[in-house]
């Protein structure tokens, strides 16, 4: 127990003791633990609310649909083996609906006034459907704006809102799926192409009596009719439309509540994508972050094992205080990536409207907690493992004598470096001293630059979105919050990185930089060096960023996505050199605090 | 004996002469001072805590002079060192070089006076490890804006002075200490300094080495570069014009010794027969 005590009590002390660089150690891991939690929940969550929904309504294993030549056929179905309930037949119009001034298409489904066995719509607003009532779909009443007492227009008629539904029978708007005989089609339509009469785009759901229904029937406008079923076996609803004969363009389309989930989370799909990209990156930059804060502390642990073992500990004490260390960090970043993941998650999932659940409702699961806490923990011991095995291998006298590394040696640039101004000489050789610690600067600078391009160009295609009709402007607002938590993240942990590789290198040369200041070095010149150690590989990483990072990153998300690039606008060239430079001047901002504290230490006290 | 005597005395430069001449200290070289403090006093902490590392020195180093400052560890030999250098700021007191208040101007222009007037040798040599001897040696002149040209021709001539034209390419970790000195010498010594102060110089190197620096000492002794010098060691103390011993802060004895011992040191300390 005492033994315990006391590695905790030297753990706690040093982080104490180091409190910024404990700081920034959690915040790398916590980015990387949030993100990595949102892209899970927002996995786990995205068929959650539509399950909710199913559930509610007692939604459909299959829908079928038919125009009235295959009605008979669709009343067959009823009683086909396998089918253990039923509801429908239910007539079903195409038609265009006026509401706030806007016409949309709408397909309008004729329901009893009674209680469905299967696919009672559940209502969230108002009641359920009477003669001149309609009742819309809440994603479509969402998109419109309208709510109950509103009055809408359909066939020339009007009717009061009633009531706003939601159902498992089909994706939320503006996904619905066909069930008319006019055909629909749903997402965005080239310019310069018309659609055929008749056909519907993205057509909302509503609701009527069947009466309503059938007095709204015309020759140009004729009836098709819906049925839902329940099935013995809902796990095997494929196979039931494959050996009914019916699918998609046969002779009666049918849809099985599998693709109508994978249809209705379409849009957190998307954002789980856009996250888990977002992970990659973040992922990428963490361990950048990481590499530099552990490569700094590895000298300071090494002494530190010398000074334990000094005062008699023995090698598995001083493994324990050194695991315990980054283990507590890594244990606070785990539960706090966590909950902020979970808290954040239902702000980048669809919204509820269309369904009953909300992502709200979803919360981490046990795999999740399990991989996020792996991934935080598997960070601190493989940062520990290093020093704790030299420990162990080194004499205490050795350990005690540990030196830092010795710099390297470039010598091209510093022959180059003799003939620039001091504080670029300077510069020029800080940054030869550490080659591996400017790659890791370019390539945090590369990575956050590549994401920033890809977020220009998402940005690009969803502020054209709504005119196209792909996504509605409640999703758009969804996935531009998917975005901006990523922008967020990305960049916070890019300031982060910014700031750590340069108090590294801060540290790392306060006796170069003692030296050039009793040498005749100003403190304003070793700032700017210090500063300009950083800047450049800032500039070229963010050149790297733009091409071929950005370039390649995109080219890559649509890989995975399947994704059309010739939709997309690429960034103008004015906002490419804006985002070099802009990346460069926050870099020399973020730096310059640090850079100042360096340039301006006491240098009897280091030398 | 260390061959370093004839090409150190060639070390006094054009600079110097020009301002000895200047102010008349070529043939006087022992007299006005190059470098003086007035009741200098420097107190670390606040309050009942504080410490005085330097407590009330008066000190006049005329050119060409050479004094030295002993006393026990932990006296103020090496704050009172970066006082006069400006690597550190008194707590009260006047510091003036070359006749220039120096105790109160800014951070920078201390940083300017250390490039051409006062310049260091440490007890660690502080040589860049990833720099060669000469690139270390040029690194001095080359912030002081002299041209890599003129710096590197002048980092040459100094090692091929000091004896080490042949380790000019070689990094330090391949130098032994006492060379590693000599290199922190030759640095010292580019840009043409008033004063050159050293901080305990043989305080890392074994007696073979210390030999070779006490002979570099007096040889720049001997060509007329003014040097103080902090040291626990009497050998190099014996070697100045004047000693000073330093306790708690204050200097407690001044003694004006012989005046140097060219060409027979080795034997004056013991080290040879």
């Amino acid at each position: 127990m005492g033994r315990i005590l006391l590695v905790v009590r030297l753990a706690l002390r040093d982080l104490r003791r180091r409190r910024t660089e404990a700081a920034l150690l959690l915040t790398a891991i916590l980015a990387a633990t949030t993100t990595l939690t949102l892209g899970l929940v927002l996995r786990d969550a995205a068929g959650d609310p539509y399950q909710s929904t199913r559930a509610a309504t007692n939604g459909p294993d299959v829908v079928a649909n038919a125009n009235l030549a295959g009605l008979a056929e669709l009343g067959k179905l009823a009683a086909a083996s396998g089918v253990t309930e039923h509801g429908g037949p239910y007539p079903v119009i195409a038609g265009k609906l006026e509401a706030s001034g806007r016409t949309s298409d709408v397909q309008a489904m004729g329901r009893d006034a009674t209680v469905a066995a299967v696919d009672q719509p559940q209502v969230t607003q108002g009641r359920w459907v009477s003669d001149g009532g309609v009742v819309l779909e809440a994603a479509f009443a969402d998109s419109l704006d309208v709510g109950v007492g509103d009055s809408v227009t359909l066939g020339g008629r009007s009717f009061e809102v009633v009531g706003v539904a939601v159902t498992a029978a089909m994706p939320p708007y503006p996904g619905a799926s066909c069930i008319v005989s006019a055909g629909c089609i749903n997402g965005a339509i080239p310019d310069d192409r018309d659609l055929p009469a008749g056909l519907l785009h993205n057509p909302g759901l509503v609701w009527l009596t069947q009466a309503d229904v059938r007095s709204l029937a015309s020759d140009r406008s004729p009836l098709s009719y819906v049925m839902n079923l329940k099935l013995a076996e809902p796990d095997k609803a494929q196979a039931f439309v494959d050996r009914t004969g019916g699918d998609h363009g046969g002779a009666m389309p049918m849809q099985t509540w599998e693709s109508i989930l994978a249809d209705a989370t379409d849009l957190a799909e998307d954002s789980q994508i856009l996250l888990l990209i977002g992970a990659w990156l973040l992922g990428l930059l963490a361990v950048a972050g990481l590499s530099v804060l552990v490569g700094g502390r590895m000298a300071d642990q090494t002494r530190r094992i010398g000074l334990l073992k000094a005062a008699g500990g023995t090698p598995v004490l001083v493994a324990a205080v050194l695991l315990a260390e980054y283990l507590l960090v890594a244990a606070v970043a785990a539960a706090a990536g966590l909950t902020i993941g979970a808290l954040t998650a239902p702000l980048l999932t669809e919204s509820s409207a269309g369904l009953v659940g909300s992502a709200g409702t979803a919360s981490p699961t046990w795999s999740t907690i399990t991989l996020v806490t792996a991934v935080a923990l598997g960070v601190a011991i493989v940062a520990t493992a290093v020093p704790a095995l030299r420990a162990a291998r080194s004499s205490t006298v050795s350990a005690l004598a540990d030196a830092a590394r010795p710099p390297r040696r470039t010598g091209w640039l510093i022959t180059v470096s003799t003939r620039l101004p001091v504080p670029l000489l300077l510069a020029l050789r800080i940054a030869a001293r550490r080659p591996r610690r400017v790659v890791l600067g370019v390539v945090s600078i590369a990575v956050t630059v590549s994401g920033i391009y890809v977020l220009l160009v998402l940005n690009a295609f969803l502020g054209g979105q709504p005119g196209i009709g792909a996504y509605t402007e409640a999703q758009v607002a969804v996935l531009r919050h998917v975005l901006l938590v990523w922008t967020v993240i990305l960049l916070s942990l890019a300031a982060v990185n910014a700031i750590v590789i340069t108090w590294a290198t801060v540290l790392d040369n306060r006796r170069a930089s003692a030296l050039a200041r009793a040498l005749g070095a100003t403190p304003r010149e070793v700032t700017v060096a210090l500063a300009t150690a950083q800047v450049l590989p800032a500039l070229l990483g963010a050149v790297l960023g733009v091409f071929p990072g950005g370039f390649l990153l995109f080219a890559s998300i649509n890989t995975i996505t399947g994704g059309d690039s010739d939709k997309a606008t690429l960034p103008a060239p004015w906002q490419l050199i804006a985002l070099v430079l802009a990346t460069v001047l926050v870099v020399a901002a973020l730096t310059s605090v640090p850079a100042h504290l360096g340039g301006h230490r006491p240098v009897t006290a280091t030398l | 004996m260390l061959p370093l005597g004839a090409g150190l005395r060639r070390l006094k430069t054009r600079k110097q002469n020009r301002i000895y001449r200047r102010s008349g200290i070529v043939s006087d070289a022992v007299g006005t001072p190059v470098l003086s403090a007035r009741g200098l006093r420097k107190e670390h902490g606040k309050g009942e805590g504080s410490v005085r590392a330097v407590d009330g020195v008066d000190l006049d180093v005329s050119a060409g002079e050479t004094v030295a400052i002993m006393g026990p560890s932990g006296c103020g030999k090496s704050t009172l060192l970066h006082l006069l250098g400006g690597l550190d700021r008194p707590s009260a007191g006047e510091m003036s070089l070359n006749g220039r208040r120096i105790d109160n101007i800014s951070e920078k222009a201390l940083a300017l006076m250390r490039r051409t007037e006062v310049s260091y040798v440490f007890q660690s040599f502080h040589l860049m490890e990833e720099l060669t001897a000469v690139e270390n040696v040029e690194l001095a002149a080359l912030l002081a804006g002299r041209s890599p040209r003129v710096a590197r021709r002048r980092a040459e001539e100094l090692l091929d002075q000091l004896g080490l034209a042949g380790r000019a390419r070689f990094l330090p970790s391949a130098l032994s200490g006492g060379q590693r000195q000599r290199v922190a010498v030759a640095r010292a010594l580019s840009n043409e300094p008033l004063v050159v102060l050293a901080d305990e110089p043989t305080g890392n190197l074994d007696s073979a080495a210390t030999l070779d620096v006490l002979q570099l000492f007096e040889d720049l002794h001997e060509s007329g570069q003014t040097l103080v010098i902090v040291t626990h060691d009497a050998r190099i103390a014996a070697t100045a014009d004047r000693k000073f011993s330093m306790r708690d802060g204050a200097f407690a004895d001044e003694t004006w010794l012989t005046g140097g011992t060219t060409g027979q040191l080795g034997a004056l300390v013991g080290l040879e027969d």
